[in-house]
């Protein structure tokens, strides 16, 4: 049994803000201090992702599923944790070390208008990873070739290489970005929320490019979205989080039907369907999603919560195996009598 | 649509764009009603004019754009030919809007009770302290507590999901009787979405208000709207009531936009997709728009633009080859 | 190049009748400096070719005029129209040298700056801050009294004091484009920071510097011709538009006013000139969103 292709232990990603010294100093009451505010963009999450499976990231604005995304592409360096990508923890890795694992493991991301350099042209945008792995005369002289069949793949043509960005359409640069990603033939691809800014019918143009690549290629997908039709269609797997903890993780269809945590149910009855009928139980929320600068004691979730009770202020839930391969970070599954749902 | 007088009927909208590389037909003959009390979804994607629309009902919309032609009648009034005067009356009292984007739409250096307050100076003839007792009550009932004291706070206290309700508040305030909602929800999490949206619902139904949804969102749509319009490249392609409409499409295009959304209960392995993108709209094709991407397309469709033709009591396509209830594209 | 005949760009250019008088005046600028040498008889400072019984005669329309000097001479003998074209090339000159210093000092810091961050912007920035609280006359003052004058003086002068601008901006931009994705694409390829922020951050917040670094040009003639109307300036073996004004100045009230009156017209057409075209290149150049 080979390693997952990425696994992935308490990670943790915290951001220190507030600027400079001079602006942290504070003086009031409790006399002069300097002061520190963190943001706890991500607080312990663990998962890992086998072969050609996809993994979904679903969860709101603010809880921390791109961060996640970016942490484990090394964009930054997580703060605690381990990220090991086939067998290998990356996670304290220097440039130098980082540089061969990029070989196998690339990045999609959202903003097709903002995820290519306006002044390169495109034969030179999907080419670069590749260009950085091969240093070698002989080898580089083969790149030309490779970025005609790469662009082929994904459903552009040769006299596109030449072009620049703006000349193309939304849809059409997240093709180049695809492009750009399989360069160099990756293991893992992290994709974050890539259709979300595609109007709907080029949504499905890319997700079925998607998983024809995964077909063909053997790739894992990280996969962030908000969007919980598109993590049905594609997923294998879903993970929900939640102010930067992953509150469930389950197979795709024993999500979907059998959600267990009280915020993964509100997610799914509050998402709004083409059907006419929904038979999810209707949890509504209501509140805001609290700051990530001061974590709520506890659970995360019971300032929200409709069940939240004592024991989630003072105990804050640990992920729970609850068969089938779905766990669960909820004091209910303790408790079962206290849904009263 | 109801049998009485629409509250609003648009008849052959024209706006077009005069810009340095071409003209952009973005408005290219629309036409629909709303009637009182109802909500109807524009739906369409990205460049099929539905802003536009909403901007040119209420006449506001700026150089190199103008309405071409056309007639928006607000309960017989043709607002197309209402001079700026008129509309600065309409604006706000008789017809409101409800943007994108909560950060933008308020002004930051106002207070949220301040930018409350000049509606209703405007638009009423309420004297400090009912207009006061009125933006309170407006607050609470759009969900935000401790409404007095926030009439003082700045938009950027607010959270995203509750900007929203002041824009909100702000555009019921002087009881308009259309509200003009452009993708009112796309910048908000979905369980923020699902609680404006509530509140929207209730808002409407409380006050007799009808409502144009502006949106891509196909989902959000069938679910607020009583019925839908879709505009494709400046046309409107189908229109009709929102269950017959989702669920028996007429024109391919509808069929392919429900069809490209993923659908829990019936998963596939490879979503429908809709080939090719949408074209050029400063070069529309001859014809229908749709012809180089619809599976159905004829020699005729190359030819001769569809007019639209009712396929039945409640449903309208413009399609010379509209697909039978039931059919797959 | 057709492909720039037919962009937006030329054609709003066309349409635009300062932007026309604009790069006229500058090309008229141009010109001058390039070809004065040969447009006119007498070298202005070649003292074997001026003759006392010369100076201070009117422009040749005026009682007394000499058609040999079309805009009368100076106290020397010199012909005015001479001296403006050779002084026209070193205000120039020094506004062309100084301004593309600081482009690149104060491009490069901003990258610096703006990418890295930390400790290094702050350095930089309270460095920016400090400098432009010395106005450059101080500067200039100090290097005079240190080291005397000389146009390299001038440039150190100006070039202290405009390459701020750049900086600022410069980081500015920076700061938002390294939020962009494609520089985090760049990341993810394992491009190292300096590639990165030669290939990707450098060619994206370079559009606004074109109007700056225009606009500048004048700005820095400006000065330059206030630190030699102030005697802190340039050598009066190299004057520039403003020396010249100086010079014309002791006698400005005595009625002989075309001495300095016609340099001070010159800076007034350039720095016009460069200001009405760099107008045109701000709004043009300013993306604009629909």
């Amino acid at each position: 049994m080979s390693a997952p292709m990425l696994e992935v232990r308490d990670l943790q990603m915290h951001f220190p803000i507030g600027g400079g010294v001079l602006d942290r100093l504070r003086f009031d009451s409790k006399g002069l201090r300097l002061e520190k505010p963190v943001v706890h963009a991500v607080n312990g999450v663990s998962f890992s992702i086998a072969r050609r499976q996809i993994m979904a990231l679903v969860g709101e604005s603010g809880c921390g599923k791109s961060t996640v995304a970016k942490t484990i592409a090394r964009i930054y360096q997580p703060t605690q944790g381990a990220v090991l990508i086939d067998g290998e923890d990356v996670a304290g890795y220097g440039f130098a070390q980082m540089l061969p694992v990029r070989a196998k493991m690339q990045m999609i991301f959202q903003d097709p208008y903002a995820s290519l350099n306006p002044r390169q042209r495109v034969r030179d945008i999907v080419a670069e990873p590749l260009l950085e792995q091969t240093k070698d005369a002989a080898d580089r002289r083969d790149v030309p070739a490779r970025i005609e069949a790469l662009l082929a793949k994904v459903g552009l043509n040769a006299e596109h290489a030449g072009r620049y960005p703006h000349q193309f359409s939304g849809g059409q640069r997240q093709r180049i970005g695809i492009a750009r990603a399989l360069s160099v033939t990756p293991g893992l691809i992290i994709a974050d929320e890539p259709v979300s800014a595609l109007d709907v019918s080029i949504q499905a143009q890319i997700l079925n490019l998607m998983m024809d690549l995964r077909d063909e290629f053997g790739l894992s997908y990280l996969f962030i979205s908000h969007d919980l039709s598109v993590v049905h269609h594609i997923a294998d797997w879903v993970g929900v989080m939640y102010l930067g903890f992953m509150v469930e993780n389950a197979p795709r269809d024993v999500l979907f039907t059998q959600p267990r945590h009280p915020y993964t149910r509100a997610l799914l009855s509050a998402a709004p369907s083409i059907k006419a009928k929904r038979d999810t139980q209707e949890i509504s929320l209501s509140g805001e999603v609290p700051s990530a600068l001061t974590l709520p004691t506890g659970c995360c979730f019971r300032t929200r919560c409709p069940f939240a009770w004592g024991r989630c202020a003072s105990e804050r839930p640990k992920l729970q195996d609850v068969g089938e391969g779905q766990t669960v970070a909820c004091h209910l599954v303790d408790e079962p009598q206290r849904d009263t749902l | 649509m109801s049998g009485d007088t629409p509250l609003l009927a648009v008849r052959d909208l024209r706006t077009h764009f005069h810009t340095f590389s071409g003209v952009v037909r973005a408005v290219n003959g629309v036409s629909f009603d709303v009637g009182k009390g109802e909500v109807m979804g524009l739906v369409g994607e990205s460049g099929g004019g539905k802003s536009v629309v909403g901007f040119s009902i209420l006449g506001l919309i700026d150089s190199p754009g103008k309405i071409e032609g056309g007639q928006i009648m607000l309960d017989g009034e043709d607002l197309v030919s209402a001079g700026e005067a008129r509309m600065r009356q309409i604006r706000g009292r008789e017809i409101s809007m409800v943007f994108q984007d909560p950060m933008t739409s308020l002004n930051p250096l106002h207070t949220v009770g301040r930018q409350m307050d000049e509606v209703l100076r405007l638009h009423s003839d309420l004297d400090a302290s009912a207009r006061q007792k009125a933006c309170v009550a407006m607050l609470e009932s759009v969900g935000i507590s401790r409404a007095a004291e926030r009439l003082g706070a700045y938009p950027h206290q607010f959270s995203g999901g509750m900007r929203q309700r002041v824009v909100i508040a702000i555009a019921m305030l002087a009881q308009p009787r259309l509200i003009i909602a452009d993708e009112p929800t796309t910048a908000l999490d979905v369980t923020i979405q699902s609680q404006i949206l509530k509140l929207m619902r209730a808002q409407i139904a409380d006050k007799g208000a009808s409502m144009i949804l502006i949106t891509h969102d196909l989902a959000v749509v069938s679910e607020m709207a009583d019925h839908i319009t879709v505009l494709y490249c400046g046309n409107v392609v189908e229109r009709g009531k929102t269950r017959d409409l989702i669920e028996m499409p007429a024109h391919p295009y509808t069929r392919g936009l429900i069809d490209s959304i993923p659908d829990p209960s019936n998963r596939q392995d490879r979503l429908r997709q809709i080939p090719g993108s949408v074209p050029d709209i400063r070069n529309l094709p001859k014809g229908c728009n749709f012809r180089d991407r619809c599976p159905r397309a004829q020699a005729v469709c190359r030819e001769v633009e569809p007019e639209l033709m009712a396929q039945h009591a409640t449903l309208w396509a413009a399609c010379h080859f509209p697909l039978k209830p039931g059919e797959l594209a | 190049m057709t492909t720039f005949l037919q962009s937006e760009l030329f054609h709003n250019y066309r349409r635009s009748s300062s932007a026309i008088i604009g790069s006229g005046l500058m090309a008229l600028f141009a010109f001058a400096v390039l070809a004065g040498p040969f447009l006119v008889a007498q070298d202005p400072y070649d003292i074997a070719a001026l003759n006392l019984m010369d100076s201070y005669k009117p422009p040749v329309w005026l009682e007394g005029g000499d058609p040999r000097f079309i805009l009368g001479t100076d106290g020397q003998g010199r012909d005015v129209w001479a001296s403006v074209l050779y002084g026209a090339r070193i205000s120039v000159f020094i506004g062309l040298v100084a301004m593309m210093a600081s482009c690149l000092i104060g491009t490069a810091l901003g990258l610096i700056a703006g990418f890295y961050g930390g400790i290094l912007d702050t350095v930089i920035m309270r460095i920016a801050d400090v400098q432009l609280s010395f106005p450059s006359i101080l500067i200039a003052l100090f290097l005079m009294s240190a080291v005397g004058t000389g146009v390299d003086k001038v440039l150190i002068a100006l070039t202290a004091v405009g390459w701020v601008v750049y900086a600022r901006t410069v980081r500015g931009s920076t700061l938002s484009e390294i939020e962009k994705e494609y520089v985090q694409a760049a990341k993810v390829a394992g491009l190292p920071n300096r590639k990165i922020i030669r290939k990707h951050v450098l060619p994206n917040v370079l559009t606004p510097l074109i109007v700056i670094a225009t606009i500048q040009v004048g700005t820095f003639v400006l000065i330059e011709a206030s630190l030699s109307f102030l005697g802190v300036g340039v050598p009066i073996t190299q004057p520039s538009l403003g020396l010249l004004i100086k010079n014309g100045f002791d006698v400005l009230f005595s009625g002989l006013w075309w001495t300095s009156v016609f340099p001070g017209f010159a800076i007034m057409m350039l720095v016009f000139g460069i200001n009405l075209f760099g107008d045109f290149l701000r709004d043009e150049l300013n993306p604009r969103l629909k």
